[in-house]
């Protein structure tokens, strides 16, 4: 009945993770059921939603990407968004920081709201956005400056100009860069290794204190030992930011996220859609979903 | 676990739950892009706004080049008459210098795309002296073949420029052969190879044809352009009877368009400005033409190789 | 079957691997292509090599009379054999300066507008028109230059210049007929614009979309974009480009020709009428006989005009070429 086990809504379950009583919609098939959970809750211990996702869809042009989505992202929590390839997972990303706006033909529909705003208002200014969204991507883009200019270019722009240095030297080391570079600030970023990248652009990405990072595949086109050392650092920034991480490597998910929406390809019409989200150990050690329990064993083989 | 390291303390800088409205100094930011974004725009509807001027500015004195009457008559005097000697004039140049100057250009791009491999010092070097050629001003161009055939010959021609006007057509068309041929997929050479067809054979029976519309593009282009050069033909055509009837190549000058209204700005005589200024306006016309029309061919074949 | 590329096969001589026979008849064909071809390619290598040749052949007169002063002397007597290329080289310069003044900004703004900024309707119609204007003639382009500008630029634009910038000596008085270094300064900037503006939006459009987005993810407007990846990357070739034009400019002749006046001497305003290296040679070659002071003198102007451009074309392509930053960040960014 009540017990945590039995809880099926997309929006709680678990342990530790409280939820605040609603209506939540699961769309796990063509007709959607609707599933009321009800449960008490500790106030103290209400987890801040920071996007409130409700019904969002994406197309490009006369093609659906990505299905009608509901669900919730928690403040100071991991969230990673898993799946096989080409289920919309970076579509979806991108549209948590409007950067599919460059691409012509794209289309949001349904909701997305940030901390309470809806994120595609017409007044809504996108690099506003982008300034309390960051973002790293999959392949590594340091511009084609120095180390230092790299990552204070952005706070200069901003006006965060007091105490350039030590603002560097502070994302550097919460990138876990710094020992590595701090005698070369001012050689090129080229010159870095493929690892010592990302970290630099996670860094650029944090000087600018975003309120979410959302971070592509960030560690897909490294070497094992970079990707752990950018794991780790996963795990020391959700202090601070809220995360959302998306990643094919579902071993790297369980031990970076607090939270994982699994997302799929709908077999009949080729459109990404969500198929459970919850607490990792749900999601990994007793999904609800077939296709979830599929999707998630045959990744352990 | 937040050590003294990590970025700050829980305070950001602003309050992430504010409207999503600029904060801080993105509204004076925002202004300033704006405004780059209007001086750029400004840029470029100045350039359109010159061009309409100057169309305009040709078209409205002479339109009235579009009468049966004016392209088919010779000119009588002065300032009577129509413009047909200059149009068969430089018609027959343009021909004649595409006559050389087609086969060899294609010829040159088949070399480059065909047979030279693309490090080679030789294939590198004739790029270079492509580009350089395309480069000369033509002015150059026209004193070569004065000292080459002008001199020799003892008159200026027809046939003069027409070699003239060769050589400014030969290096376009060179660069865009070879570009059209470079982009006919590999696959193509390979398959006919793996067939045992000679290279020979492949690059006339397959290669070639497929390239064709892009190479027929090019050739329109540059005769189009060749049609209005002017430099080239002033020391090589540049003397011509303006009423002459007879039409010959390889006697003495021929009239053309470029000349006739290059000697209109000079002798400032302004009854004769109006037939120059038809012939202006035919020259421009022809040429804007052939460009709008090579476009659409352009993007349609580009529409039908890969779309988006 | 070889797996080897075609090219390479094809250079490696002798037989095909393939194992088929060819006809040995048909292996002719090939070699004939190959000649006929390479033949092709030799005939550009043949005209440079050729037009030098002419150049300084028929330019014997002057280069033995007068040597390299003649790059200095400013005096064009030609009724008292008195030659010298300064003042058409001074000319040449400050009417390319004109242009590049006007050009460059305008169509490096054009190029920005193209690539970044205009919605994509607007670029597909835009961009083919700043092409246009490319396509424009110089013999019409002068011949309007000479009816419409020059009479615009001396009734408006010269008083304008001469009333609010007059303290400045470049604008002294207006000159009555408009045919002057300033009107063909506008002339060229017509010509060089639409060459800087392609070739500057061509330009930004290589900018990896990667760098881009990264900038715009960092919360920067599109101008700190721009001012922080996108010039800093390609400025090298936006200098070449700039460079091309400029050299486009150095070699105009029959547009300057009819609208600089043909004067003589160094000015210091710009509404005087002028002369370049190009407009000398058109204006007054077909007064000259052959093998003459003169003519050869009129010879030596196009050789050193030859050399002007053959330098600026090499230069146009050193710049691009040694400092592609596009080439050189995607290698370094393969991870």
């Amino acid at each position: 009945m009540n017990n945590s086990r039995d809880r099926t809504s997309a929006d709680g379950g678990g342990d530790g993770v409280p939820t605040v009583a609603g209506r939540v919609r699961l769309r796990t098939e063509p007709g959607a059921q609707v599933r009321t959970v009800h449960e008490t809750v500790a106030p103290d211990t209400v987890r801040q939603s920071v996007f409130d996702i409700n019904d969002m869809g994406v197309q490009y042009g006369s093609k659906t990407a990505l299905a009608h989505t509901t669900m919730k992202i928690y403040r100071h929590l991991v969230t990673a968004i898993i799946g096989p390839s080409g289920c919309g997972k970076s579509t979806f990303l991108r549209s948590l920081n409007r950067m599919n706006d460059s691409i012509d033909s794209f289309r949001l529909l349904g909701q997305v709201l940030y901390n309470g705003h809806d994120l595609y208002a017409p007044g809504v200014n996108r690099v506003e956005v982008r300034r309390r969204i960051g973002m790293v991507f999959q392949k590594p883009n340091p511009f084609p400056k120095s180390i230092y200019d790299n990552v204070a270019w952005a706070p200069r722009n901003i006006g965060l100009t007091a105490d350039l240095d030590a603002r560097v030297e502070r994302a550097l080391r919460s990138a876990a860069l710094w020992d590595e570079v701090k005698d070369r600030l001012r050689t090129s970023a080229m010159a870095l290794s493929g690892g010592q990248q990302q970290r630099l652009c996670i860094a650029r990405a944090i000087a600018v204190e975003p309120d979410v990072l959302l971070l592509d595949e960030p560690a897909s086109a490294l070497d094992p030992v970079s990707t752990a050392a950018i794991e780790d650092l996963i795990g020391t920034l959700k202090n601070r930011y809220t995360i959302v991480i998306v990643t094919h490597n579902m071993q790297q998910a369980a031990r970076v996220a607090d939270r994982a929406a699994f997302f799929s390809l709908d077999r009949t019409d080729l459109v990404g859609t969500l198929i459970e989200y919850g607490d990792i150990k749900t999601i990994f050690g007793n999904p609800r979903d077939q296709r979830t329990r599929d999707y998630v064993t045959g990744q352990f083989g | 676990m937040s050590d003294g390291t990590l970025m700050g303390t829980d305070e950001l800088p602003y309050d992430p739950t504010s409207p999503l409205t600029p904060t801080g100094n993105l509204r004076r930011r925002m202004i300033f892009s704006r405004a780059v974004s209007v001086a750029a725009s400004m840029a470029a509807y100045i350039a359109i706004a010159v061009l309409i001027v100057v169309v305009w500015g040709v078209a409205s004195r002479g339109a009235h080049a579009l009468r049966l009457n004016f392209l088919i008559h010779n000119p009588e005097g002065l300032a009577e008459g129509g413009i047909a000697n200059a149009l068969i004039g430089t018609a027959l140049m343009v021909l004649f210098g595409a006559l050389i100057a087609v086969p060899i250009g294609v010829l040159t791009g088949i070399y480059l795309s065909e047979f030279a491999s693309k490090k080679s010092r030789v294939a590198n070097g004739l790029k270079l002296a492509l580009d350089l050629l395309q480069g000369l001003p033509t002015i150059v161009v026209g004193l070569f073949i004065f000292g080459l055939i002008v001199i020799p010959q003892h008159k200026e021609s027809g046939f003069a420029g027409a070699i003239a006007l060769a050589i400014v057509m030969l290096p376009l068309i060179a660069r865009s052969s070879q570009e059209v041929l470079l982009t006919v997929p590999g696959a193509l050479r390979e398959g006919a190879d793996a067939l045992g067809v000679n290279r020979w054979r492949t690059v006339l029976g397959v290669i070639l044809p497929s390239a064709m519309s892009g190479i027929a593009t090019g050739v329109i282009l540059s005769t189009a352009r060749a049609a209005g050069e002017t430099a080239p033909l002033l020391f090589c055509d540049g003397i011509f009877n303006p009423n002459a009837t007879e039409l010959n190549l390889f006697g003495h000058g021929v009239p053309n368009i470029p000349l006739l209204i290059l000697t209109a700005s000079d002798l400032a005589i302004p009854e004769a400005f109006a037939r120059a200024w038809g012939a202006a306006f035919v020259l421009l016309l022809g040429i804007l033409l052939a460009n709008i029309a090579t476009r659409i061919v352009l993007n349609r074949s580009l529409k039908k190789r890969g779309g988006a | 079957m070889s797996t080897r590329p075609f090219a390479q096969r094809y250079f490696g001589r002798g037989h095909s691997s393939s194992g088929t026979r060819r006809n040995p008849v048909t292996k002719t064909g090939d070699s004939v292509l190959r000649g006929l071809s390479t033949a092709a390619g030799l005939v550009a290598v043949l005209v440079l090599v050729g037009v030098i040749y002419q150049l300084v052949d028929n330019g014997q007169p002057a280069l033995s009379r007068f040597g390299l002063g003649f790059l200095g002397h400013t005096t064009w007597q030609p009724n008292f054999k008195q030659f010298g290329a300064g003042a058409l080289i001074f000319g040449t310069a400050v009417t390319s300066a004109i242009a590049g003044f006007i050009a460059a900004p305008l169509g490096i703004g054009i190029g920005l507008y193209l690539s970044m900024m205009a919605p994509r309707g607007v670029r597909r119609i835009v961009g083919p028109l700043v092409e246009m204007l490319a396509a424009i003639p110089s013999v019409i382009l002068g011949f309007w230059g000479v009816l419409v500008l020059a009479p615009f630029v001396t009734k408006h634009l010269e008083p304008w210049l001469h009333n609010t910038l007059g303290f400045i000596p470049i604008f002294g008085a207006p000159q009555s007929t408009g045919l002057s270094v300033l009107t063909a300064g506008l002339i060229l900037a017509i010509m060089v614009l639409p060459i800087i503006a392609s070739l500057s939006r061509d330009l930004f459009l290589t900018v990896p979309s990667e760098l881009t987005q990264g900038a715009e993810a960092l919360g920067a407007t599109r101008w700190e974009v721009i001012r922080g990846v996108v010039l800093p990357t390609t400025l090298s070739g936006v200098a070449a480009s700039v460079v091309l034009g400029m050299g486009r400019a150095l070699g105009e002749a029959i547009a300057v020709a009819q609208v600089i006046g043909d004067g003589n001497g160094i000015h210091t305003s710009v509404f005087d009428p002028g002369a370049t290296l190009t407009s000398r040679i058109a204006l007054q070659f077909p007064e000259t006989t052959p093998h003459t002071l003169y003519s050869g003198s009129l010879f030596y102007l196009a050789l050193i005009l030859l050399v002007i451009n053959l330098a600026t074309t090499l230069l146009a392509r050193g710049i691009a070429r040694r400092f592609d930053v596009e080439r050189s960040y995607a290698k370094a960014v393969a991870v």
